[in-house]
């Protein structure tokens, strides 16, 4: 995978996971123009597309678009199921996530996909594994402050 | 100082303003407090103040003077300040920043911390966005963790180690003992990425591939694997929809491919697991699909029997019925990569692919399109083509050019007649005119020139598109091509094929004065009409009018035309003796190579039929200036120059070009031909005329002969009657070296007498290797319509060890039937 974008449906980005090198300014062309390609196609159309010279793969979850570029080898149907498995973990971690939980724990939802996905490829095929994973860094998280005023300097995991 | 705001609070405040002025307020004053507090070098609050520049960095507002205060949480003990550290660097940082580097050692200290969780953050920013420097720096340490025993690490240090290779490819080595006890490993994680380390390590190096194949013998152990995927029961930790880790599964699939690809043993270790496979998985949902879409992938690239083959292209037949339009998708990419192994199994398909020209998605639509141009034969023509044109009425403009192409190219292999090769290209420019591609018009005008009996019909046809409709330029061209070439036919209504029209002399003119007018006509298309006027000045009567619109056009704006019509109008007034002989009727073009099978190169995103690949061959403007020169030398007696005419060159468009050349390969009986001209030909004419003896047949077995031998050069001449106009003689000159050194920049030039006519066309090369180890040829075509003894005077030039030769010679032992 070379990159991965989560944006709305006005086109604001949510999220945005590079693989590859990228100035700054190149990301933010790229993003802008696939957006608002993307942001055009009719419902009906089908979820692959060929932009510049990258394979795209999209879904949309309610109101937010999950984009993926992926090499040429890459298969687009598993591609589907990788961003499913994300959403997946979204869900279970944020307890029936919506975009709101994205927008205000944006840092979580990064670290989620740090432990599903790594230099653009799966480490972590087990549901479990990766929701574990996460729990356990949070709790490391809250342990390792010290112990005044930890409250205030903490972001506090959504679920508790 | 009061705390800073925390990051929650942050982005509710940011998500009141009711205007981008107003939230651009909000973040420069946020940024403002940030600032100062980096200053401050406050520990305390740096993540909380990171964590809220990263959120608008991603409203899109700058960010980069946080950069260094990433690395100071990436150097924290603090797990928090790492976690947001690694994250506002793998977001702020690329390589090509110079700060990135100063990662490297605290990376390097994190990959050895004691907690796993630290070390995972390590290892997930180095194989995020690791630089060929920090790679080359810290690949021992992923080497190392790719050894340990704990499964979370090593799974996270084989991604690393496939992004290290990535980006420096040299040490690659140095994770092969590593990788070796890899697979054994019970752990999904594991087995996944050390299956994608394994199929990097392949595609990068055909060496270790074949390690892997026959030293470590890779295949058994991966179809083990993929068959205990398979026949496990139930393993909620991996389900998806009743399937048992499809991620895994598909990666070691493309593995298989890998390492099947061009090997036989390989490929047969892995029949019959795919076969398992493909038969057992479950197609209702997409994941099942998936890892089909991956085995027919697999199975297509490899060596397997061809039952198998067979099987997995009824799968892609079955996607194409499927509801799901991303599997459609899928399966007409595929198709198109298999159609040329496969055409017999994909024929089966094609009703469905064709009805897939009907699909809502413009992603599906082209690629049913390529689909369909690449299973069009000789058998499903008539009914393919008429799809083909309604999808060319129907589809977007994005498509039409391509469709285009790719029907007259089908039309051109296939077309089960000249009458229905005529219409579909009427069809195709009446309704697609403007999307023709430029180089389509020198195609058509040849394919109609061929077709000799249809020239009535054809004329006939495309004036009356043109009385419709002037605006679709490729239509206009070919048209007043056409009406150049054939208007006698036109006005004498002479048409079989259809009911002829009666038309007038004045009439095809005003249309084509007309197209001269219009300002819908691009400057190519009037040079077009003006050519075509010129020409009916020899097939037409009112020889006057056509002078006027010439004369007119000598003092056009436009260069292009202004210079025909000057040409022009000298061709009336002082060469009005060569004028018939200039303007006659095209001969038949001989074409280059043939076309190939209707290659659809799919490149990623853009597709196209390719295109005829007409070579240029380097022109022989030389030979006029040389032939000039041996005029001058030789004193100018009975020794006529290749003929220097003026004659109007064209753009890049051949249409007009075509006027100039040669008659020498007229059909009928013609008069005296145009002279040769050496000017600027259309590729695909001077291919046919240069490139192979054209005339293959050597009818009467002219013998060879040696026009010169001095010097330790030598010059044969070799024959071939020219067929069918028996006046042409072709000689082919070869030029071979005796002495021990190469004779360099040999040019040849010959001069005929008057009553012949000379061509010269391009050398091989100008060397002639030293010892008869090469030689140079060169063709000549001679023409000589009285049946002349044939001389020459033939003048070398080259530099032999340095130093210039120069020798002039006459060639008088031409063997008689040469020129009888």
């Amino acid at each position: 995978m070379q990159f991965m974008l989560l944006f709305s449906r006005q086109g604001k980005l949510r999220l945005q996971k590079w693989y590859v090198p990228l100035s700054d300014k190149e990301r933010k062309k790229i993003s802008r123009d696939l957006v608002q390609t993307i942001l055009a196609r009719k419902p009906k159309m089908c979820s692959f597309l060929e932009w510049r010279d990258l394979k795209i793969v999209y879904k949309r979850y309610a109101s937010l678009y999950f984009c993926c570029a992926v090499e040429d080898q890459d298969n687009e149907l598993i591609t589907l199921e990788i961003i499913h498995r994300y959403v997946e973990l979204l869900d279970k971690y944020f307890g029936s996530v919506c975009e709101l939980d994205i927008i205000f724990n944006f840092e979580k939802a990064y670290f989620i996909l740090d432990e599903f996905l790594l230099g653009g490829e799966a480490q972590e095929t087990s549901k479990k594994n990766v929701l574990k994973a996460i729990e356990q860094a949070d709790l490391l998280q809250e342990l390792w402050e010290p112990p005044q005023g930890w409250l205030s300097e903490l972001s506090l995991p959504a679920s508790t | 100082m009061p705390a800073p705001i925390r990051l929650r609070e942050l982005i509710r405040t940011i998500r009141t303003a009711r205007t981008q002025a107003e939230e651009r307020e909000m973040i420069q004053k946020e940024c403002a407090a940030i600032r100062s507090s980096f200053r401050e070098e406050d520990n305390t609050y740096r993540c909380r103040n990171v964590a809220k520049l990263l959120y608008m960095h991603m409203l899109g507002y700058p960010a980069h003077f946080g950069q260094l205060e990433c690395l100071k949480l990436i150097a924290s003990q603090k797990f928090t300040d790492k976690r947001i550290g690694y994250l506002g660097a793998m977001l702020l940082l690329d390589e090509r920043q110079d700060v990135h580097l100063l990662m490297t050692n605290c990376i390097k200290n994190d990959l050895n911390h004691s907690t796993q969780y630290v070390q995972g953050l390590a290892l997930c920013t180095l194989g995020c966005m690791g630089s060929s420097e920090m790679c080359r720096d810290l690949a021992g340490e992923v080497e190392k963790l790719l050894k340990t025993s704990n499964s979370y690490l090593r799974k996270k240090a084989a991604l690393c180690a496939v992004h290290v290779i990535r980006k420096v490819p040299e040490l690659m080595e140095m994770f092969l003992p590593a990788t070796k006890n890899l697979l054994s490993e019970k752990n999904h994680g594991v087995l996944h990425t050390s299956v994608v380390l394994l199929t990097e390590m392949c595609e990068r190096s055909p060496d270790m591939l074949l390690h892997f194949r026959k030293v470590w013998i890779l295949v058994p152990q991966l179809v083990r694997i993929l068959k205990n995927l398979i026949m496990s029961g139930y393993s909620p930790e991996h389900d998806v929809s009743g399937i048992s880790d499809p991620f895994l599964q598909v990666r070691i699939l493309r593995l298989l491919r890998i390492l099947g690809r061009s090997d036989d043993d390989s490929s047969e270790a892995m029949n019959d697991i795919l076969a398992q496979v493909a038969t057992n998985t479950e197609t209702s949902k997409n994941v099942g699909n998936a890892i089909l879409y991956e085995t027919v992938l697999t199975i297509m690239d490899i060596k397997s029997e061809s039952g198998l083959r067979v099987l997995a292209i009824n799968i892609l037949g079955r996607f194409l019925l499927n509801n799901d339009k991303n599997i459609r998708y899928v399966a007409l990419t595929s198709l198109l990569k298999t159609v040329q192994t496969d055409h017999n199994a994909v024929q089966r398909h094609r009703s469905t692919i064709v009805d897939c020209l009907k699909d809502l998605d413009v992603s599906i639509k082209r690629r049913a399109m390529e689909l369909s141009f690449a299973l069009v034969n000789g058998n499903n023509i008539r009914g393919m083509m008429k799809e083909l044109l309604y999808f060319l009425d129907s589809c977007d403009p994005e498509f039409k050019a391509d469709c285009a192409s790719g029907v007259f190219l089908a039309a051109e292999k296939y077309a089960p007649s000249k009458r229905w090769h005529i219409d579909t290209i009427m069809r195709v420019l009446t309704t697609a005119g403007s999307y023709v591609r430029d180089d389509s018009v020198p195609n058509l005008i040849q394919l109609i020139t061929n077709s000799v009996e249809m020239h009535a019909y054809t004329v006939q046809r495309l004036y009356k598109a043109l009385l419709d409709d002037i605006s679709q330029q490729p239509l206009v061209q070919v048209s007043s091509w056409c009406i150049g070439e054939y208007g006698d036919l036109l006005v004498s209504g002479q048409c079989e094929e259809e009911e002829p029209i009666q038309v007038t002399e004045d009439e095809v003119l005003d249309v084509l004065e007309g197209l001269l007018v219009s300002n819908l006509s691009t400057p190519v298309t009037r040079g077009y009409s003006l050519t075509a006027i010129m020409k009916l000045s020899t097939r037409f009567s009112s020889v006057n009018r056509i002078k006027k619109v010439v004369s007119i056009y000598g003092s056009s704006i436009d260069v292009e035309l202004q210079q025909r019509a000057v040409e022009y109008n000298a061709l009336f007034k002082k060469y009005d003796h060569m004028r018939p002989a200039l303007l006659e009727r095209m001969p038949i073009m001989e074409k280059t190579a043939s076309n190939g099978p209707t290659e659809i190169v799919q490149t990623n995103g853009e597709t196209e039929p390719s295109v005829p690949d007409t070579k240029h061959p380097p022109l022989v403007t030389q030979p006029a200036n040389q032939a000039n020169d041996l005029l001058d030398l030789l004193g100018g007696n009975d020794v006529v120059p290749v003929i220097q005419t003026t004659l109007p060159t064209k753009p890049a468009s051949a249409g007009g070009e075509l006027l100039d050349l040669l008659g020498d390969l007229s059909l009928s009986s013609g008069p005296a031909p145009a002279p040769s001209v050496p000017i600027s030909q259309p590729p695909f004419l001077l291919d046919g005329l240069s490139s192979q003896p054209l005339f293959n047949d050597i009818s009467a077995a002219i013998p060879p002969m040696t026009a010169y031998s001095k010097n330790g050069l030598k010059i044969e001449f070799t024959f071939e009657r020219a067929n069918p106009n028996p006046n042409i003689a072709v000689i082919t000159i070869h030029a071979t070296n005796t002495t021990e050194a190469d004779m360099t920049e040999f040019v040849f030039q010959a001069a005929v007498p008057k009553t012949f006519q000379l061509q010269l066309l391009s050398p091989s090369s100008n060397m002639v290797p030293a010892l008869n180890q090469g030689s140079v040829t060169q063709v000549i075509r001679v023409l000589n319509p009285q049946k002349q003894q044939l001389r020459m005077r033939v003048k070398l030039t080259y530099t032999h060890k340095g130093s210039p030769v120069q020798d002039l010679a006459e060639v008088n032992n031409f063997p008689p039937q040469s020129w009888q």
